[in-house]
């Protein structure tokens, strides 16, 4: 059994382990990935002591940082379910199963799906969700961008300096994004923005051909290449059933990381902390390890 | 014998820049193709993977899409 599980390895996550290890716990991280958002991150210029940094760059200082520390790391593993059982925590995941006295989840956020036909079997064929990764193999080809805030306006704006056309397809009266991004797609010529629409089905053969809208007035098919996804995220915490969760399915933790459930901490863009920020995530992640610290030192078996 | 490694990356890709740094980690030489600016290269990826995600790698004609780094390490015999 260990002392501590932390689930997930991006800011908050390996911030905690770099704590929790420098206090002797006996630690075990899972996660499925290093970096988490952090290495989707293009530029980084407001985490303190880099003017400028690339977000792979900065995951690979933190990667880096970890290792240096005697930390036993499951990269590739991804968890399935906890609970807790009388005062320890059972962590299975799709590999194995654990027992730990406490536990720190940091598993953040994922892109947030549309859920419509055609998704899934266009993924990566047409249809991304990181128009920063896979833009630049659309180019001069006419391309959708679905959703209206910041991050549907920063892919269109990457993606209109490279694509013949761009659409995007926004479900709500007027876009959301900072009025900033809005007035660049806006003087724009090769973008169109199509509000109150719905994409209800992305079709294609072997790649995607096009998709269907429709408004409250018509339906409509736009014969397009590309697709881009930028609908927000949502958070990685479906495997914990007990804890308190807000209307975001965000977890809920008071000022000093603590959940409603005893010795199960949880920090960075997984819990309802308002600032997503790699920063915010770094600092709650020390906090969640000195908390549970805290708590392994009054532990009774 | 060092293996033949080709890459087909984005230079704004994260994953790719992830993934040439684990290869550079591991000493393993490879062959770098942005399929942003070659068109030709840019098909050859799409034809040897039959999709369009970014970086694809191509180690002895085994194909992976992704950094995923234990079929990496697998196919790398490392």
């Amino acid at each position: 059994m260990y002392d501590l599980i932390i689930i997930g390895a991006g800011p908050a996550g390996i911030t905690a382990a770099v704590y929790a290890s420098r206090k002797k716990i006996n630690t075990l991280v899972i996660t499925k990935d290093i970096g988490g958002q952090a290495a989707w991150s293009g530029e980084v210029e407001n985490y303190t002591g880099y003017q400028f940094i690339s977000g792979p760059e900065l995951v690979k200082k933190f990667e880096e940082h970890l290792k240096q520390y005697d930390i036993l790391l499951k990269e590739n593993e991804e968890v399935k379910l906890v609970k807790k059982i009388e005062n320890k925590i059972f962590v299975k995941t799709d590999k194995a199963e654990y027992f730990s006295k406490a536990l720190i989840i940091a598993s953040g956020k994922k892109s947030r799906e549309l859920n419509v036909p055609g998704e899934k079997e266009f993924k990566n064929k047409g249809l991304s969700y990181c128009a920063t990764c896979d833009g630049p193999l659309f180019s001069k080809k006419i391309v959708a961008v679905i959703g209206g805030g910041n991050s549907a306006l920063d892919a269109a704006l990457q993606l209109m300096r490279i694509a013949r056309k761009v659409y995007i397809i926004n479900n709500t009266a007027h876009l959301v994004g900072d009025p900033v991004m809005q007035e660049k797609v806006l003087g724009a010529d090769n973008v169109e923005i199509l509000n109150n629409t719905a994409v209800y089905e992305i079709f294609g053969d072997n790649f995607v051909k096009g998709i269907k809208v429709k408004t409250e007035e018509k339906e409509d098919i736009l014969e397009v290449e590309g697709i881009f996804i930028e609908i927000g995220l949502i958070p990685n915490s479906d495997f914990i059933k007990e804890v308190a969760k807000n209307q975001y399915r965000e977890i809920m933790i008071d000022r000093n990381n603590q959940t409603n459930i005893a010795g199960i901490f949880a920090c960075g863009d997984v819990t309802d902390v308002v600032d997503k920020q790699i920063i915010v995530a770094a600092g709650e992640g020390a906090k969640a390890a000195l908390s549970a610290f805290r708590y392994l030192m009054q532990y009774k078996d | 014998m060092a293996k033949n490694v080709k890459i087909y990356s984005t230079p704004t890709c994260p994953w790719c820049i992830r993934t040439k740094q684990f290869l550079k980690e591991n000493n393993i030489p490879f062959e770098d193709f942005d399929v942003s600016t070659n068109e030709e290269a840019a098909q050859e990826m799409i034809e040897k993977s039959g999709q369009m995600g970014v970086p694809v790698l191509d180690i002895e004609g085994e194909i992976i899409v992704g950094f995923d780094k234990e079929r990496i390490k697998q196919a790398l015999g490392i």
